[in-house]
């Protein structure tokens, strides 16, 4: 046994929370034989997995598993790379995402994305988080506008930091503060689900854990998925984790009871620290 | 010509220099190059250098001297009847009259023997300072051969020596770049500032009426000429306004679908086809806009009963706009690229649309390198040349009016100083004073320009 | 939500799900004006570069359409007889000198005189119809006979005499027979002789030699584009025996010696600074100081090419020290460590490796070298000169210059000619583009 799993533990003892039995839940997002290709690059196999409303799914996995390429599935950010392939069946609520008469822009704003380095726009903190709600014209008024940004910023816990500089550049917050205005970004437009791209990568101890609080209350009100690379991270926050190994999808279960006990071997190894 | 085959004598020199300097570095090592300080090629190009340099150098030295010399001394050698009391300029008529005798063209006055005499010693003079050019040349040569070649021991560190010349002309060179700015400033300053002495400089830079026809006799009409270049200034700013309504808007939207709409195989083809826009010659653009594009709009403005001058800003402007597209295009292109695609994943994420993202995240974020791309290309728009000069007008009309003809700074440039000049005439002088202006105004706009690009570009490495 | 199971966040307050989820509404009319809007904005993109190739193709096919007709020059065929005495000296016999100077000039006008004899009386009738021959074939004719007297003298000969630039726009249809006689440039008396030649098929449009083998010239028809392009030839190599190492040494330098410090940084700004600078000003740089202080002659391809060399530099600079930054260090660092001298490691390794970088950088410079046109007219390369320039000190033009020159002139085929000159410039500079591009493409390394 090494730090990493013992760390783990640990954090599987801290939460506490009551896990609420999958069997009742409603299945989400459903994927059925998922694959992806880049160009001739067999990224992602046979991918089946059964994604629960309310419950923070966490994808792990070393470095080029496919994690990430299978988060930018669930909102067809992978259209944007040219030669990037997909096939299989992704449902939301029963309808195929990937058929041909359905529209991303529909699709992205049910369900959003937060990503590995904060991108606040180049723009004030107020104009961030309005950007959502004008775009889709949620808001009718400005007062609506106004409205739906100190919710929004209140929900990723950042309105008490910002509220008397909401003019002022996004890009001039802290990184942790950037993540969360982009959480708030996201919030903004009241997606169903969250995909989260490793977002507290490239932030300090502290703000991590900001955050990690922050996705523990937002699955209240959303369905929540999140890639990382910390098994920590994975421990604390969800309540599934499936882990991907070169592009195979290993295994999916309860978090605690992945961690505690991996059926596959290669989980084991990963999990106990021997690789990636 | 034969200035050029003794540069190739000299070469040869060197060239011989190298293999003896080689030779000789093998000599006095015995036989065995290894107790050498340097490799044997070191000691051969050693006094290569120490043939070329200094026999180039004395060749640009007397090339720059000997005219001045035998000048003086043919003007010198003329008889009192001949040069009397006449002015500079008349002196320099009388030259040339010499200087075209002796190579047999026609003169512009009666031949006298003087005038003859004149001419023959010309002849004589130019032929004994070539011959004695050649002579200094080779000698220098030769010495910087002997000299080489009495230093050549295996001590000598030829490498070092080497290698030092060798920086040396590797930081003249770098300076050239700096010496030509100061030759710019020094040029158009120094002109300028005669021609400031002639007219007052508020009188240039504000004056309302610009018409520089000095008179050559002080009795003629319109003898003193105006020279208030606001009409000048309000012309260019004009064409150049319309040449950006043109260029920006076009150059934009075309970098724009480039950089994000455009597959690979559309790029493949639309890029080059810009680049071809960009390398057509100034000049084929004015032919263009004087024959075809200029009568093309009076002729329908003629149908819509406008009025249109067969001159028009508006034709001029619109070609010289098509000149600058791709030029915007490339540069703004650049830019787009440089917006950091987490940008777009952001907004993309959110559920926008492409165009949605490209206007409220993508533009606003690479503004600041889009409005440098758009200064430097106000900066070409204003110091272009050849459209205007063809297409644009002659008269200094003060309007702004795009359908009538006005005249910039770059065509009274050109008209000012194509054909036969006087150097001391502020006609002739304040071309020099446009000129200041027009690398003033450029000059700030691209350091501004380039400023901008870098501050932006810095930002998103 | 279709989900009401609540749960309770750790340490966390109950929430409701009503106060949170307010999902946006996405379909219907807004979503379609998004759509619309895209599809507009996508088309402006696409309409602006359409536009751009539009153009392009305008202006190219209007200098086609207006040029490819100068490829051809119309002759008449007529029979001229070479009576023996017209071509012998004072002792009956026929030498060199003596077929020189023959009166070519008289023998056309002869044989017109006899064709046309109803203008022979009149003076004004024969000065036009002299007018529809080129006022230089008789030359064309004493060289024709000078090479060949044998075949010629004695006898009646067919020969094909060039038309004056007006019968051949007659012939390549540019003069419209509707219009009223003094709105076009031939008169109905010459439009008769010509339909006379015509009729019995005697013209024919031959390749257009001349058109590259003459120099300039007040006549359209025997103006030819050979001086401006040995003009163009000579500048340029003045133009790379200057730029090409001066450049390559400076960025030698600055990109593998220079210290970093605020004298590079200076340099450095200078030059991206030079390169924007209006070539016209480096015009006035020529004419103030190569011309008026350093004395050096006007016209001359030695200035040209000197100034066109500083109009350059910059972009060589600019464009060797990228190829020279594209060479990895770790060859640098190879050469180093095996004890090379840093000047031995650049010119053994870095630089053989950056050559093609670097030349096709200068190929491109080069291309701009050979359109520019401004800074030329400033040192006096804008002369009207006949002359083929034999060396870099004589009087000579560029082809660029020439454009510019023809394109004032009134006559129609010297616009003809100007956008043949053009043609031929285009032709050049897609060359050397074209060179560039496959020296890129050949060379092209991927470290």
């Amino acid at each position: 046994m090494n730090d990493g799993t013992q760390a783990v533990e640990q954090a599987l003892s801290e939460s506490s929370t009551p896990k609420p039995a999958t069997e009742t839940k409603h299945v989400k997002i459903l994927n059925r034989d998922v694959n992806v290709f880049y160009g001739e690059k067999h990224a992602l196999k046979h991918v089946d997995l059964d994604i629960y409303e309310h419950e923070v799914t966490a994808l792990i996995g070393p470095s080029g598993c496919g994690k990430s390429t299978f988060l930018r599935c669930l909102n067809r950010m992978n259209d944007v790379i040219d030669s990037c392939r997909v096939a299989g069946t992704i449902e939301i609520d029963q309808t195929d995402i990937y058929t041909s008469g359905l529209d991303v822009v529909q699709l992205r704003a049910r369900v959003g994305m937060v990503f590995q380095k904060p991108n606040p726009f180049p723009k004030s903190i107020f104009d961030n988080v309005a950007y959502g709600p004008r775009i889709h014209g949620t808001a009718q008024n400005k007062s609506e506008v106004e409205e739906i940004v100190r919710t929004s910023l209140e929900r990723a816990g950042l309105w008490k930091e910002v509220h008397d500089r909401l003019d002022q550049p996004g890009t001039g917050l802290s990184g942790g503060q950037q993540q969360r205005l982009c959480i708030a970004r996201a919030i903004a437009v009241n997606p169903e689900v969250i995909l989260m791209d490793e977002p507290c990568s490239a932030l300090d101890p502290i703000a991590t854990a900001k955050i990690e609080e922050l996705i523990d209350e937002l699955r209240e009100n959303y369905t929540i998925v999140i890639v990382t690379h910390s098994m920590q991270q994975a421990a604390r926050v969800s309540q599934r984790t499936a882990f991907f190994h070169l592009g195979d999808l290993v295994e999916v279960d309860q978090t605690d009871s992945m961690f505690t006990n991996p059926k596959d071997s290669r989980t084991q190894g990963y999990i106990t620290g021997r690789f990636g | 010509m034969q200035t050029l085959i003794l540069i190739f004598v000299v070469l040869g020199l060197a060239t011989i220099g190298y293999m003896s300097g080689r030779g000789r570095a093998i000599l006095v090592s015995g036989g065995a190059p290894k107790t050498l300080h340097s490799l044997p090629s070191y000691y051969g190009t050693y006094s290569a250098f120490w043939i070329a340099i200094p026999a180039l150098l004395v060749l640009t030295i007397w090339l720059f001297i000997e005219p001045k010399l035998i000048q003086a001394w043919v003007m010198g050698g003329l008889p009192d009847s001949l040069t009397g009391d006449l002015a500079a300029d008349r002196l320099g008529l009388l030259l040339n009259d010499i200087r075209n005798l002796a190579s047999g063209n026609i003169v512009s006055r009666d031949v006298d023997p003087a005038l003859q005499a004149a001419a023959d010693r010309l002849i004589t003079l130019q032929a004994a300072g070539f011959w004695l050019m050649v002579a200094l040349v080779v000698l220098v040569g030769i010495g910087g051969f002997l000299l080489a070649r009495s230093r050549i021991t295996p001590d000598l560190r030829a490498r070092n020596s080497v290698e030092r010349t060798v920086n040396i002309i590797l930081i003249i060179s770098s300076l050239i770049a700096i010496l030509t700015t100061v030759g710019i400033v020094f040029s158009l300053i120094f002109e300028s500032f005669r021609f400031f002495v002639q007219v007052p400089f508020y009188e240039f830079l504000f004056g309302l009426n610009w018409s520089p026809q000095t008179a050559l006799r002080a009795d003629q009409v319109g003898s003193s000429g105006a020279f208030g270049a606001v009409p000048l200034f309000m012309g260019t700013l004009l064409i150049t306004l319309i040449a950006m309504a043109v260029a920006a808007p076009i150059g934009l939207m075309s970098a724009v679908y480039m950089a994000e709409y455009a597959d690979p195989r559309f790029r493949a083809i639309a890029k080059p086809l810009l680049e071809v826009l960009a390398g057509i010659p100034t000049v084929v653009y004015g032919f263009f806009a004087a024959l075809t594009v200029a009568p093309f709009f009076r002729n329908t403005g003629e149908a819509i009963g406008l009025d249109v001058a067969s001159e028009s800003a508006l034709a001029a402007g619109v070609v010289m706009g098509i000149m600058i597209i791709p030029f915007v295009s490339s540069l703004s292109d650049d830019v787009i690229n440089a917006v950091p695609q987490s940008l777009r994943d952001g907004s993309y994420g959110l559920g926008a649309t492409k165009s949605e993202t490209i206007r409220s995240v993508v533009v606003p974020a690479a503004l600041p390198g889009i409005v440098g791309a758009l200064l430097l290309a106000t900066s070409r728009a204003i110091g272009e040349t050849m459209i205007v000069v063809m297409a644009a007008g002659l008269a200094a009309n003060l309007t702004l009016n795009p359908l009538e003809a006005v005249t910039t700074v770059t065509v009274q440039i050109v008209t000012l100083l194509v054909g036969d000049q006087e150097f001391d005439s502020a006609k002739t002088l304040s071309a020099f004073a446009l000129g200041l202006v027009l690398f003033i105004v450029t000059l700030a706009l691209n350091v501004i320009a380039l400023s901008v690009v870098r501050k932006y570009r810095e930002k998103y490495d | 939500m279709t989900d009401t199971t609540q749960h309770t966040p750790p340490g966390g307050r109950p929430r409701s799900s009503a106060d949170a989820i307010k999902r946006p509404v996405l379909s219907g009319p807004h979503l379609a004006r998004r759509y619309r809007t895209e599809r507009i904005f996508k088309g402006l993109g696409l309409g602006a570069i359409m536009v751009a190739a539009l153009i392009l193709f305008i202006l190219v096919g209007s200098i086609v359409s207006k040029g490819y007709s100068a490829f051809w020059q119309s002759y008449v065929h007529i029979d001229i007889t070479f009576e023996r005495e017209d071509f012998t000296d004072e002792t009956g016999t026929i030498t060199e000198e003596s077929l020189a100077r023959a009166d070519y000039f008289t023998l056309i006008r002869g044989t017109l005189d006899e064709l046309f004899p109803e203008a022979a009386s009149d003076r004004q009738l024969r000065r036009k119809l002299y007018g529809i021959i080129s006022p230089n074939a008789d030359l064309a004719l004493r060289h024709q006979v000078e090479a060949d007297p044998e075949a010629y003298i004695g006898k009646t000969v067919p020969v094909w005499i060039k038309l004056s630039d007006d019968i051949d726009s007659v012939v390549k249809g540019y003069i419209d027979r509707n219009q009223p006689e003094d709105r076009r440039r031939v008169g109905n008396v010459e439009l008769s002789w010509y339909d006379s030649f015509h009729k019995e098929g005697q013209i024919e449009s031959f390749f257009n030699v001349d058109l590259f083998t003459h120099g300039d010239s007040r006549e359209p028809e025997e103006a030819g584009i050979l001086g401006a392009l040995v003009g163009s030839i000579l500048t340029l190599a003045v133009t790379l025996a200057l730029s090409f190492p001066v450049g390559v040494m400076a960025a030698v330098y600055l990109e593998e010696f220079a210290p970093k410090n605020r004298w590079t940084d200076l340099i450095e700004v200078n030059i991206n600074n030079l390169a924007a600078v209006p070539s016209i000003v480096f015009g006035l740089l020529g004419l103030a100081m190569f011309l008026n202080f350093f004395g050096l002659p006007r016209s001359a391809p030695l200035v040209g090419g000197m100034v066109l060399a500083l109009i350059t530099l910059p972009t060589i600079i600019i464009a060797a020290r990228s190829a020279l930054k594209a060479v990895p260090p770790s060859i640098r660092e190879a050469a180093l460590g095996i004890g090379a001298s840093p000047l031995q490691t650049v010119t053994h390794h870095v630089l053989p490796l950056a050559m093609p970088g670097i030349m096709t950088g200068t190929i491109i410079g080069m291309a701009q070298a050979l359109g520019e046109t401004a800074p030329l007219l400033m040192i006096g390369m804008v002369a009207f000169i006949v002359d083929i320039p034999q060396g870099f000190t004589d009087p000579a033009t560029v082809l660029p210059v020439q454009v510019y020159i023809w394109a004032d002139s009134p006559e129609r085929a010297f616009t003809e000619r100007t956008s043949a000159a053009i043609m031929v410039l285009l032709g050049v500079l897609m060359l050397m583009n074209a060179l560039a591009v496959i020296l890129r493409k050949r060379f092209e390394r991927r470290w």
